[in-house]
């Protein structure tokens, strides 16, 4: 099992109801965690349409976690 | 500073730059009052600021690198804003104004696409959505939303 610090922002923190939780979970890769929590909060996106940033940096969604690891899955940006 | 979040409104006077800089191109995003038909009465901005900034510095850093300019800067806000508020604020310093432009508009339109910062439109109605912009780098845009599921 691993501790996975999670932050919400924008649609994601409306839907999710959280800024941020703590879970302690068997999922292996943030695609798992992704499809684990889109199961739970019924958020409105595909994988596709999702990134993530782990630790405060862009990864792959196949990424291995670890420990620890902070976790923010970014749903389509639209600065400017 | 290359990139810059501020909750607070954007100072558009840029002050010095390089001697040699002869072309100097400045954009500037406004909060409009229409999008896609509908009225908007303000905007609010949210940003993940740990992640924007590194990105918003590897974007001007790779416009340096890539266009032959002396110098760039943005500045991207946060919190909520009114019609006609600066939502972001994008310079290029260049010798000529070729690379100035061209580098002000690869800027703009990668921290559009790149940076994790979202937009949640407040509509006259009372409506708010938060907007998916997927092709905020076409010339011709058009915003699509997740109305459906986020009409608040």
């Amino acid at each position: 099992m691993t501790t996975i610090h999670i932050t919400y922002f924008a649609a994601l923190r409306d839907v999710t109801g959280y800024a941020e939780e703590t879970l302690i979970t068997e999922v292996v890769t943030a695609q798992a965690l992704f499809h684990k929590l889109t199961a739970k909060y019924h958020w409105p996106f595909s994988e596709a349409d999702i990134q993530v940033a782990i630790n405060d940096r862009y990864q792959p969604t196949d990424t291995l976690l670890k420990e620890g690891d902070r976790v923010v899955f970014i749903p389509p940006v639209a600065g400017g | 500073m290359l990139f810059q979040l501020t909750d607070q409104p954007i100072e558009t006077l840029i002050g010095s730059l390089h001697p040699h800089a002869g072309g100097i191109v400045t954009f500037e995003g406004r909060v409009r009052a229409v999008n896609d038909d509908k009225k908007v009465a303000s905007l609010e901005y949210v940003a993940y600021p740990e992640l924007a900034l590194h990105e918003g510095h590897a974007i001007i850093n790779a416009a340096l690198k890539q266009f032959d300019i002396l110098e760039a800067r943005a500045v991207h806000r946060t919190g909520h804003l009114a019609i006609g508020d600066i939502a972001v604020w994008v310079m290029s310093a260049a010798i000529h104004r070729k690379e100035a432009f061209e580098a002000t508009e690869y800027i703009i339109n990668t921290i559009k696409v790149h940076v994790p910062i979202w937009k949640k439109e407040h509509y006259s109605d009372g409506e708010a959505i938060w907007v998916r912009c997927d092709r905020c780098t076409d010339d011709h845009k058009h915003s699509h939303t997740v109305k459906e599921a986020f009409s608040l």
